[in-house]
């Protein structure tokens, strides 16, 4: 039996009036990697954001693990401490090396001793690809390996699921594929996943589900080949279609060159 | 609290007068410095070597020291050089060169944030350096410095109140004197402090008007970018 | 009479210094506690102390000295020297608040949300990510209001402290020159703020973040 990692319940948010999420109900199980497309401005980032209780929500219910979360005698931070999150804008923290921004939530978070952390670090780092540039910081490095650090400092803190959101929104189109291409293993090792994106080709090869939210309501959800090939939505075929014209070409061109 | 409040009153006609000497200061200092901190502002950035270096000098040396030690120097050093000033003509000198040091500084960020780029422009089109400054860079530059320039004259206010040293019968005099009289210092002076930020206020409101008057669309300081 | 000059500069400077090096850390200290009640506190104590800044920027700082020290010396029998050490340290930390505030809110909101992604609690989140960023980019601001604050403590003058300034007047009142006394006066002021600006000048550079 699959266990649930992250159950989304009715979960409704308005700003200024206006909803961004409306009765919005979704579960992740262990080792899945769920991915969230939609149209921009749609709320795919704020409901990111009410899972790892940045935002509160006016409605509904989250649960991680077995534990509700949207009670109000939560300790948010504990549970900000077993999820994951990677910010479109990379937000490492200047003043701390790359090794320096992994290390800080497990010793002043976890409470780790300084040299388990230091060792910990380095392993995450190294997972990531950036083992020889732990002594560097963020204003030295490349925006994918910016991004990479991120999902290492998320990583640390072995959370039960990572949010993505829109991880490399703000990248420049070569250094995309490093940090999907990260992502894409994490995956096949069995790491529970969320990601909002506009990445098709990643949506396709590595999700187990795909979910379509639009307007704040979900369209529609399930494995990439029904949604691609046997959609039950037409709005479903519609977006896809406009997308993979658009993404389609950017792969064609990424498999030309390399 | 309301002893006070009628203490308030009744000292007011007196802080009053105070109060229009410390206006009258504030805006000769001002005007002073506007006359002698703009050329100094332009000659750092445009003049010859020695002309800068004087300009650097003079503006170095008024804002590295204290405008009380500055009031001092002009009231009872200059009569060893020959000058001889009344009070209010001494604090009227310090004031003004005082708070033209600190104008010049803001004149040239406003003119280097204008640009060489305005300039290389205007010489571009045949215009001489003079003509550029006049007729490109100045008006420019004015219009963008009015939001830090405002700092000024607020802070012009609040240094003229040193001036009581040299019995010059402004804001703070007068509370002196009261005070004494009264034998009420703290309950004076928090008068006046409060006549302080009356005027302050009124000040900066009528700073806002002039620069929302003035504003031209799309010439900001990058940092006032908002 | 070299001996008089000689005490005259030095004695005054050694005061000088005093006054400063007790204004200067008080405000730091006060002045970030409250730049951080000003960002991060509730409604009532970020509006206590946004009055609070406009109150004591908006007074002139000998006036909010008569009245500081008067209190002060009527609850504490407190000598001159630290009545007024103490009464600048509160007027500077006004100005400090606005400094530190504006360092904090350079540093973004991105940065405090990204420490409570990874669980970090408010506090430590301000003491482990925001506070080290801030403290680094108030160094220039920060060293106009050394320079400040060392200028002002001229003001307890008024209060009878021996520090520069009363020197130069016992010198000029003694030697009859008054305009070397009060120049020689300004000279050492100068000196002062000029040293205290190359030092924080170099203290910036080094505590730089390294960026390419």
């Amino acid at each position: 039996m699959t266990k649930t990692i992250v159950k989304v319940e009715d979960l409704s948010k308005q700003y200024g009036g206006q909803d961004v999420l409306k009765g919005i109900s979704l579960t992740v199980n262990e080792g899945e990697t769920v991915v969230i497309i939609g149209p921009s401005g749609t709320g795919k980032s704020t409901l990111l954001r009410c899972i790892n209780l940045l935002t509160k929500a006016d409605r509904g219910r989250i649960w991680l693990d077995d534990q509700e979360i949207t009670t109000p005698d939560v300790d948010e931070d504990e549970v900000r401490s077993h999820i994951g999150m990677v910010f479109q804008d990379f937000l490492l923290f200047n003043h701390l090396t790359a090794l320096g921004n992994v290390m800080v939530g497990l010793t002043k978070v976890l409470g780790m001793p300084r040299d388990e952390a230091e060792s910990k670090a380095m392993e995450e780092l190294a997972r990531v690809g950036l083992g020889d540039n732990a002594e560097q910081y963020p204003g030295q490095l490349s925006g994918g390996q910016k991004q990479r650090v991120a999902i290492a400092r998320a990583l640390a803190m072995d959370p039960r699921v990572i949010l993505f959101d829109e991880p490399t929104s703000a990248l420049d189109p070569e250094l995309i594929g490093e940090v999907l291409e990260v992502m894409g293993k994490l995956a096949h090792e069995g790491m529970t996943m969320l990601v909002v994106t506009h990445e098709m080709g990643f949506a396709r090869e590595v999700a187990d589900r795909i979910v379509f939210i639009e307007k704040g309501v979900v369209v529609e959800d399930g494995p990439p080949n029904d949604l691609f090939c046997r959609p039950r939505v037409e709005r479903t075929r519609e977006f896809l279609w406009k997308l993979t014209e658009l993404y389609g070409k950017h792969e064609e061109e990424q498999a030309d060159s390399d | 609290m309301s002893e006070w409040i009628v203490f308030f009153w009744s000292i007011l006609p007196d802080l009053y007068k105070g109060a229009l000497i410390t206006v009258q200061l504030t805006l000769v200092g001002l005007g002073m410095g506007i006359v002698i901190g703009l050329p100094a502002a332009l000659a750092r950035v445009y003049g010859g070597k020695w002309v800068r270096r004087l300009a650097v000098g003079y503006i170095e040396l008024f804002r590295g020291t204290p405008v009380l030690v500055q009031l001092f120097v002009v009231y009872f050093g200059f009569p060893d050089l020959g000058l001889t000033l009344s009070r209010l003509s001494a604090a009227y000198l310090a004031l003004g060169l005082n708070s033209g040091s600190y104008q010049a500084e803001y004149f040239r960020g406003a003119i280097q944030a204008i640009g060489g780029g305005q300039m290389m422009a205007a010489r571009a089109i045949g215009m001489s350096r003079l003509k550029a400054i006049r007729y490109i860079i100045l008006p420019q530059a004015l219009r963008l410095v009015i939001p830090p320039w405002s700092n000024e004259p607020i802070a012009l206010m609040k240094a003229s109140a040193v001036v009581f040293l040299i019995a010059v019968p402004d804001l703070m005099t007068k509370a002196k004197i009261i005070a004494a009289h009264t034998y009420n210092p703290i309950g004076t002076y928090m008068a006046v402090a409060v006549v302080y930020l009356i005027l302050v206020f009124l000040l900066t409101a009528i700073l806002h008007l002039v620069e929302r008057h003035l504003r031209i669309p799309g010439l900001e300081l990058e940092a006032q970018r908002k | 009479m070299l001996l008089d000059v000689v005490e005259f500069v030095l004695g005054g400077t050694v005061v000088t210094l005093a006054v400063t090096g007790v204004a200067l850390p008080m405000g730091f200290a006060l002045g970030l506690l409250f730049s951080l009640a000003r960002v991060y506190g509730g409604r009532f104590l970020s509006r206590f102390a946004a009055l609070y800044s406009i109150v004591m920027r908006g007074v002139p700082p000998v006036v909010l000295l008569f009245i500081l020290y008067f209190i002060i010396a009527g609850a504490i029998n407190l000598s001159p020297f630290w009545a007024g050490s103490l009464s600048l340290g509160i007027i500077s930390s006004a100005y400090q608040l606005e400094i530190f505030r504006g360092a904090v809110l350079s540093v973004g909101r991105g940065q405090m949300m990204a420490a409570r992604a990874i669980g970090m609690s408010r506090l430590k989140a301000i003491r482990y990510i925001v506070l080290p960023q801030a403290l680094r980019l108030v160094i220039p601001p920060w060293s106009n209001e050394a320079a400040t604050v060392l200028k002002d403590s001229s003001l307890v003058y008024a209060l009878g402290v021996p520090e520069i300034l009363r020197r130069a007047q016992f010198m000029s009142a003694s030697t009859y020159q008054p305009f070397l006394a009060f120049g020689t006066a300004a000279v050492i002021y100068f000196l002062l703020t000029f040293l205290t600006n190359r030092v924080l000048d170099l203290v910036e550079h080094r505590t730089r973040i390294p960026a390419n």
